[in-house]
């Protein structure tokens, strides 16, 4: 089934009508990223708010993905890699000695750019987190909570008959949706998406976009892309990088209509990027 | 160098280096076409089913017997107990080098555990039968001077390489996305590992095991030094038994005239083994390329 494309709100509604009255979910404060020597993220300092899309925009190697990852500390598994500054989930430092990160990683869940689903059956895939967590060893409700997964990747319908067959039989797309679905398994709190739908075609684009529109009522959802029609299309609130910086962040409307920094402006404008 | 010249130089090298490739398969088609022969002229003296499924070895006796499956029986005991120890062993330290190791580690320690491989067969023959049996005798008093069990460990530790090594390249191939996809999910390095990349690695962790059975089976040397040389049907891994190798080298060794019955025994012994191995490394190598197209 084909939708007709969601108009552009951003750009249609009138202002101030977009986004809902939130809190902050997320609160960074001076945050350097390093990979070994090489410095990837400086001095960001933004808050994020909660249940609503946030999008981040910038030419490749601005460091917009690095600073997605350092929200579920993903970062964490590469050699070398070190973390200054402070980020707080719901008040809690999750950089802190303390922090379980497989804890954080239960409540902020990720989808990555290459669609990597396990080479498991379409079951299998969307009960692993379940299984790994210890969330629930009962069949019925294994299955209960595998199927509510599927139904909210608006997934279901096109494999609900051959879910014991391996995942890697999926479309491209198909294959994205169910990792959206194996991270909604867990029911983590807020989710990062790092360029979901730059492998898919336009439909398949499309189909994500809605499930994204559908998603941020329940979760906090963090969005990296290089395509600002997108940004444009599905976030609420929008930040510009820049060689390892956050330029500008404010509502979407704002950043693509009336930028104040002149680079987000040229950015945005289509003049480098 | 003029045209003509260079060309000539040209067709001399292609010509030559054409002789080498076919020199090199026509030997081995001599080799197979030598064992048929032989095999063929040995399965008219003695029929095919009492060859293969006879109990009794005894060639040289004036009551020649030509069960073949002593031979085969104490092969499959000694590999089997080889692959006790290199399966367990080798998985683990695969998982540990390509999961847990940090680079640097990994650097130092595969091409040490790749040395093992290129110590002489002889060495661990005589390290099985001069070293360990007395070892475990001390343990297992009713242990055979000569047995299954002495050889069979020991060759578990020569083919443990094989098994780590092959095994980290196929857990190493597991892209990085599905490592990530299952920390994601907040699995541990330890259920990211048992449960997602050793599975996706599967197929090529099982041709290492294969290849590994493979060259278990063809082992020579240990077995022919520290296993003894008698054909028995046993499980029991304390008492000397004679493997399909350990056979042939000491029929070739000793004064069989060629032409007998007895000298034939070698060659269809041989066969059997060279089809035991071909098709264990057909199997392998079926497996390596079903994985390389799922990550290709």
């Amino acid at each position: 089934m084909i939708r007709p494309l969601r108009p552009l709100t951003t750009f249609t509604s009138p202002p101030g009508a977009a986004a809902p009255p939130t809190g902050v979910k997320i609160a960074v404060t001076g945050l350097d990223f390093f990979y070994s020597q090489k410095q990837a993220l400086s001095a960001i300092t933004t808050d994020l708010q909660a249940n609503i899309v946030t999008a981040f925009i910038g030419p490749s190697g601005c460091g917009k993905s690095t600073f997605l990852r350092t929200l579920n500390r993903m970062n964490d598994i590469i050699p070398g890699a070190r973390v200054e500054g402070q980020i707080l989930i719901d008040g809690h430092d999750i950089y802190h000695p303390g922090t379980d990160v497989v804890d954080l990683r239960r409540r902020v869940g990720m989808v990555f750019q290459k669609s990597n689903p396990f080479p498991k059956s379409i079951f299998e895939n969307v009960a692993y987190g379940l299984r790994v967590n210890g969330i629930t060893r009962n069949r019925g409700e294994l299955e209960g909570r595998v199927e509510d997964s599927l139904k909210a990747a608006a997934i279901w319908d096109e494999v609900k008959d051959r879910l014991s067959e391996s995942a890697l039989m999926l479309s491209g797309g198909q294959q994205q949706r169910l990792c959206i679905a194996r991270a909604l398994a867990i029911q983590p709190e807020i989710l990062l998406m790092d360029e979901p739908a730059s492998a898919l075609d336009p439909i398949a684009t499309q189909r994500i976009e809605e499930l994204i529109y559908q998603l941020k009522t329940t979760y906090t959802i963090v969005i990296v892309t290089h395509n600002m029609q997108q940004a444009a299309r599905v976030s609420d609130r929008t930040a510009f990088f820049w060689l390892g910086r956050l330029v500008e962040s404010g509502p979407t409307e704002q950043i693509f209509t009336s930028p104040t920094e002149k680079l987000t402006e040229d950015y945005v404008t289509g003049r480098f990027g | 160098m003029t045209r003509t010249t260079r060309r000539y130089v040209e067709w001399t090298i292609e010509r030559a280096l054409f002789a080498c490739a076919v020199g090199s398969v026509l030997v081995t088609a001599g080799i197979i076409g030598v064992l048929l022969f032989e095999t063929v002229a040995f399965l008219r003296e003695v029929p095919i089913g009492s060859f293969l499924f006879g109990t009794v070895w005894t060639p040289l006796f004036s009551d020649a017997q030509f069960g073949v499956l002593p031979l085969v029986g104490g092969t499959i005991l000694v590999s089997a107990i080889a692959m006790a120890v290199a399966v367990p062993a080798g998985l683990l330290s695969a998982i540990y080098l390509s999961e847990y190791a940090n680079p640097r580690v990994r650097r130092v320690v595969k091409p040490v555990l790749e040395v093992l491989a290129g110590v002489p067969t002889v060495v661990y023959g005589y390290f099985a039968l001069l070293f360990v049996t007395p070892l475990l005798q001390t343990f297992l008093p009713s242990l055979s001077s000569f047995n299954a069990l002495s050889p069979g460990l020991v060759m578990g530790i020569m083919i443990l390489p094989l098994v780590s090594s092959l095994s980290e390249d196929a857990l190493h191939a597991v892209p990085n996305g599905l490592r990530e996809g299952a920390y994601a999910l907040g699995a541990t390095r330890m259920q990211a590992a048992l449960r997602v990349v050793v599975p996706a690695a599967l197929s090529g962790i099982s041709a290492s095991f294969i290849l590994a059975m493979s060259r278990a089976i063809g082992e020579t040397m240990i077995v022919a030094i520290a296993a003894g040389q008698q054909p028995r049907l046993t499980a029991n891994p304390l008492v000397p038994v004679e493997t399909m190798t350990a056979y042939i080298v000491q029929i070739s060794m000793g004064d069989t005239p060629a032409g007998s019955i007895g000298y034939r025994t070698i060659f269809a012994v041989g066969m059997l083994l060279f089809v035991m191995t071909f098709v264990l490394n057909l199997a392998s190598d079926w497996l390596r390329r079903r994985f390389r197209e799922v990550y290709a």
